[in-house]
């Protein structure tokens, strides 16, 4: 077990490393910053060794049991304390091993990576002591998040690691396509906290029911051991609360807009913090609390039937996206939704395996992504092709987590997405049978899109890169650059390595069907406490067989070229224009919503309302003030004998009033 | 019944600090502290342990055995006599370590500034503890007359001596007015105890309480007693109409001394008052309730408009002065009604103001020296040009407008919930209001500081040959900014302090 003080330097290490960076290398000399990398990699690292203690020391047990510490009390003896501290279990243990370990792999791959962007951007380093004091901040935010005791603290580092996301996204402040990402992904998401907490307030009004149990309302083993009491009408709107900030958070339909364009920031941010693990702090936020939405049947059932729908919708616009990170961001989209179809059909052990899984093996495809960027210098893949030539440790690295995700035999994708299958297959709510299908569709196409991905990037004759790009469409601080035909550096391929070990190995060996030498089998659900998932025969056989014929179909497009789409006239057409477009959600949020109901209807009455109104009352009372106290200041002409004749004059006032009260 | 030495442990405090005033004075003849300034006034600051650690004694003294009554009950020391000469010492330690620097240009009579500023610590410390009405006027001549040679100590410049002038006839006004209150006050009841212990005859409440009532307060002489303690007091404490000299002494007189004024010599007249009025007229307490709550309106509303049109730092923290006294009636009117919840409401403002008032004056005396002025636009750019000075000061405004995290917002909150407590809804409508049209002027300053940009013609030569801040007057900032911040985000030792002596009141 580990001591209290380790599990608070949890979060204490990162955050560390983080100021050092920001308060203490980044204002110094510019000898030092290069030294940020590795603050920034000690920090993580060092986070990472005592979650795998916490882990080890969580086995077999619950809880740790720290008690809360009191912050602050309202009201006097009897009134409410707030607590804050650290709830280690299985879950936040597990959670804090993958937030840190893929922390700390994707902060080595960055010494690589953003020392070739800084020395290109400025011929300097300057952003460089700044990027990993943003990631350590960000990673220390997160575990805070992942290891808070009560639903305000969690609050509190889940808008932390919001801001950070919000600076990492908009890295690049200076181009206008980076700082726009950032606000879409700060407003968008914003949208799903203020759900988040109308359900913490939600269940802060029935404190009342709190307290007859002699429990704390904010204190997450407070709701979980209430929950059964509530009745499910309250826990039905906490849980949907709860949700709506959840799904901002993990990018769900209707609020996953912001996912796509958050792509603007560095790939190894894209790969840390939008594919494996802030977009998945919904997907935990719902399991923590899964006490809490097991009461209720219409809560679980919108779960289930947002994430399916999303699954399927974001895979569908991954279909025909020509960006390898927006293919991939799509593909977050369209895995984080089929964790919350696990979650919604009562499988929140399924639903964390899949995170784990999802945050190796999608980790690993936008290092990739990262990888073949810093040679061909476009993002563009029809600008692409036949990379796999000079690049073939990269290559290998995509295949490897292409695979995986597309869950193909035996790669850990193929593991934790036929948990999820099987999960919704033997489920038993109203959803179920609906999002089983939504889920096995979703596995079609998201092999056809890895294939498509794999082959246009690394198959076929190469396409110029960077090059070949029209200079209008390039991004501007990218018009420089050429290409290099070469492999990345061994500082940028060792971290990919590492992660497609986890790729291939994660799945049957955390969870595996039976005991693999010191394993046990099933360890990963048993840790969690939760049953050993059922697994059958033909759910496999089926999600297998869709997924090789995504796989054939792509082949037969992008490989082979034996069929094309376009043959298919004008319904083709018309498809391609709607998924390129995203079905106009983002231009329906923007054009209708923001543009002519928000600005042109709401604000601009509201600015009416200020300018006449508010403004009106606040000038009268402003001239009111300084004209009344010019007037009261001339009483105080600095004569003693009228201040001693106000003196006098004001007792004798006072004595009349009352004089004259009887 | 002569004096015991049990006597002169309950007033060991006071008699430290005077002996500590005699010992900075005469300490100053010896060589060595002719040639180094310094040592005199570590000497005053490091002497202070003297009375805090007396203090100390008899708050454990208090705590276990209750109230003390020393000198045939002339002196009673109980927590809330503790609190506040806590709080006086404190402010006095604070303004000595600010103003050495300050204090240079009185060369060489810098040591009797702070032994004038010692003796007059005392004066307000006996102030605090006093039992009867002889010497609460005692106490309280000890506390002024060294602040009025104060005033007047930068004998050179006409300002100075106009503020120890006014100071001292107004001052004697109002002496005037509060003796002949007493006089009506023994008249009615006969007696000068405002508190007693048991068995040592009657106090001023119960010889009333045998009388019969008839008009306000119970009694013609018992009202004209109140009202004319009220005009007496409410010169010390700066409410409307008795305020009229506070802005010109804060900024005619050297800026340590309107520092001293606006805290420890606040605080200790408050908590006369909150002792006179919740003991001697306990039994009329709804009549001066009613009376403190309409002069608490006056007061912040003409205090924060007048403010609005300062242009002087040293005044506008004058007229800051006065609105504050207002917010602090508006404890006093809810301690009217019973309960320590509106006496510990004032005590703990009064040391959440002490930490904003002394950083603001700390700040403003050392940024006038900097910037060569005392006007608000002399500050334009001191953000840039002195980061240090213009943050705390920019901190203690913060906190005198009563935005959060500070102690200004923790005091006001206490305050107004007292007021709410009390049914004095409307006051603290009115002080809410009132923090408002306060944020105009106090962030005025701040957008002077830190938005604008310093007046191109170059700063005056003396600016940059001024010598550089002392160490200790840096040590100053940084405490009591840091107290205001700290105050703000942990108030509960210093408000279960204030409660515990609020409660001694209560009896």
């Amino acid at each position: 077990m580990l001591p209290e003080a380790a599990a608070w330097l949890i979060i204490g290490l990162p955050l560390l490393a983080g100021l050092i960076c920001i308060g203490a290398l980044r204002p110094w000399r510019r000898g030092l910053w290069p030294l940020a990398g590795y603050v920034g990699v000690a920090g993580t690292a060092g986070a990472f060794a005592l979650s795998l203690a916490a882990v080890n020391g969580a086995m077999g047990q619950g809880d740790a049991g720290y008690e809360p510490h009191r912050w602050f009390a309202v009201g006097g003896r009897d009134g409410f304390a707030m607590t804050v501290g650290v709830l280690l279990d299985p879950l936040s243990a597990i959670m804090a091993a993958v937030v840190s370990g893929v922390s700390a792999v994707v902060q080595v791959f960055s010494l690589g990576y953003m020392k070739k962007e800084s020395d290109a951007e400025n011929g300097a380093w300057s952003d460089y002591p700044r990027y990993f004091a943003y990631m350590s901040l960000f990673t220390a935010a997160m575990l805070g998040l992942v290891l808070a005791y009560n639903l305000i603290q969690l609050f509190v580092f889940w808008e932390l690691v919001g801001l950070f996301s919000y600076l990492l996204i908009g890295f690049w402040h200076h181009r206008p396509a980076a700082a726009a990402a950032a606000k879409k992904a700060f407003i968008v998401t914003r949208i799903g906290d203020f759900g988040f907490l109308l359900g913490i307030l939600y269940l802060f009004l029935h404190r009342g029911e709190f307290a007859a149990l002699g429990l704390n309302p904010f204190e997450i083993p407070a709701i979980l051991e209430a929950a059964p009491m509530l009745g499910a009408g309250v826990a039905t709107w906490a849980a949907l609360g709860l949700f709506a900030g959840a799904a901002g958070k993990s990018a769900q339909f209707p609020l996953h807009t912001w996912l796509p364009d958050a792509m603007e920031g560095p790939t190894p941010v894209s790969s840390l913090i939008h594919a494996a693990t802030m977009v998945a702090a919904g997907v935990f936020l719902v399991a923590r609390l899964f006490g809490l939405f097991e009461q209720s049947a219409a809560a679980m059932d919108t779960v289930a039937l947002i994430g399916g729908f999303t699954a399927v919708f974001a895979a569908a616009m991954g279909l025909a996206a020509n960006d390898i990170k927006r293919v991939l961001a799509f593909s977050t989209v369209s895995q984080l939704g089929y964790m919350f179809l696990a979650l919604g059909v009562g499988a929140p052990g399924v639903a964390m395996f899949h995170l784990f899984n999802h945050a190796f093996f999608k980790c690993l495809l936008f290092l990739s992504a990262g990888s073949v960027h810093h040679s061909v210098h476009t993002f563009d893949m029809r600008y692409m092709g036949g990379v796999r030539k000079w690049m073939p440790a990269t290559y290998l690295a995509a295949l490897v987590g292409g695979l995986s995700l597309a869950g193909i035999f035996p790669l850990s994708g193929f593991w934790s997405k036929d948990e999820i299958l099987g999960a919704a297959w033997g489920g038993e709510s109203a959803a179920a049978p609906v999002v089983f299908w939504l889920a096995l569709a979703a596995a079609f196409m998201t092999a056809f899109y890895v294939f498509r991905l794999i082959l246009m990037t690394f198959h076929g004759e190469f396409r110029g890169g960077v090059d070949a790009v029209p200079y209008e469409e390039r991004i501007p601080d990218e018009a420089h650059h050429h290409v290099h035909r070469r492999e990345s550096p061994l500082v940028m391929t060792l971290p990919m390595i590492l992660l497609a070990v986890f790729a291939i190995g994660s799945g049957f060996a955390a969870n595996s069907l039976v005991a693999l030498g010191p394993i046990p089998a099933h360890w990963f659900s048993h840790f969690l406490h939760e049953d050993a998932p059922d697994f059958s025969i033909g759910v496999a056989g089926a999600s297998t067989a869709v997924a090789l014929a995504g796989a054939a179909l792509a082949a037969l497009a992008y490989g082979t070229r034996t069929i094309s789409f376009d043959r298919f006239g004008a319904p083709w057409r018309f498809g391609g224009r709607l998924l390129a477009q995203r079905f106009y959600l983002d231009a329906l949020y923007e054009d209708l919503i923001v543009r002519r109901v928000l600005h042109r209807g709401l604000f601009l009455a509201s600015d009416w309302f200020d300018r006449r109104i508010v403004d009106g009352v606040a000038d009268l009372a402003g001239w009111f003030g300084r004209n009344g106290g010019r007037a009261a200041a001339q009483l105080q002409t600095g004569q003693v004998q009228v201040y001693g004749a106000a003196v006098s004059m004001g007792a004798a006032v006072i004595l009349i009033f009352y004089l004259l009260q009887r | 019944m002569g004096i015991t030495g049990r006597d002169i442990f309950l007033i060991a405090p006071e008699l430290a600090l005077a002996a500590l005033a005699a010992a900075v004075v005469l300490l100053d003849l010896a060589p060595a502290f002719r040639r180094n300034e310094r040592l005199g006034q570590a000497a005053a600051i490091g002497g202070l342990i003297v009375p805090v650690a007396f203090g100390a004694a008899l708050w454990v003294d208090v705590h276990a055995n209750g109230a003390q009554y020393g000198f045939n009950g002339a002196l009673v020391v109980d927590k809330f006599a503790l609190y506040v000469k806590f709080l006086v010492a404190a402010a006095a330690g604070l303004t000595l370590l600010a103003s050495g620097g300050y204090a240079r240009r009185f060369r060489p009579y810098q040591a009797e500034f702070a032994g004038l500023l010692l003796f007059s610590a005392s004066g307000l410390m006996l102030l605090a503890a006093a039992a009867d009405l002889i010497t609460i006027y005692v106490a309280l001549e000890l506390a002024t007359l060294p602040v009025v040679a104060m005033a007047a100590f930068a004998k050179t410049r006409a300002e100075s001596l106009e503020a120890g002038v006014k100071y001292l006839l107004l001052s004697a006004a109002s002496s005037a007015f509060l003796l002949y209150g007493f006089a009506f006050l023994y008249g009615a009841s006969g007696t000068m105890q405002v508190v007693a212990p048991e068995g040592g005859g009657p106090t001023i409440a119960q010889a009333l309480a045998q009388s019969g009532g008839g008009a306000p307060f119970g009694g013609f002489a018992v009202m004209a007693a109140a009202i004319l303690a009220v005009a007496g007091f409410g010169f010390k404490l700066s409410i409307v109409p008795f305020h009229m000299w506070t802005p010109d002494v804060y900024e005619g007189a050297p800026t340590p001394v309107g520092a001293f004024l606006a805290t420890a010599s606040k605080a200790a007249a408050f908590a006369v008052v909150l002792r006179v009025f919740m003991e001697a007229f306990g039994g009329a307490s709804a009549d001066w309730g009613g009376l403190f709550a309409a002069l608490a309106a006056v007061t912040m509303t003409l205090g924060n408009l007048v403010a609005i049109a300062q242009r002087n730092v040293k005044r506008l923290l004058g007229y800051s002065a006065v609105a504050h006294a207002g917010y602090l009636l508006i404890g006093v009117a809810a301690a009217s009604q019973g309960g320590a919840l509106g006496a510990s409401s004032v005590l703990f403002y009064l040391g959440a103001y002490a930490a904003m008032t002394l950083a603001a004056f700390f700040a403003a005396m050392t940024l006038a020296e900097r910037v060569g002025g005392e006007r608000i636009e002399d500050l334009a750019g001191a953000g840039r040009r002195f980061p240090f000075p213009a943050l705390v000061l920019a901190v203690a405004l913060i906190g005198l407008t009563g935005i959060p995290p500070t102690a200004g917002f923790m005091g006001k909150l206490f305050l107004f919930n007292a007021a709410v407590n009390a049914g004095l809804v409307w006051l603290a409508v009115v002080g809410a209001v009132n923090s408002a049209v306060s944020a105009y002027y106090y962030v005025g300053v701040i957008r002077t500081m830190h938005l604008r940009d310093a007046p191109d013609v170059p700063p005056s030569p003396d600016a940059d040959a001024a010598p550089r801040t002392p160490l200790a007057a840096k040590t100053a900032l940084g405490v009591t900014a840091l107290a205001v911040v700290a105050l703000g985000f942990w108030p509960g030792g210093l408000l279960a302090a204030a409660r515990a002596a609020a409660e001694s009141l209560l009896r």
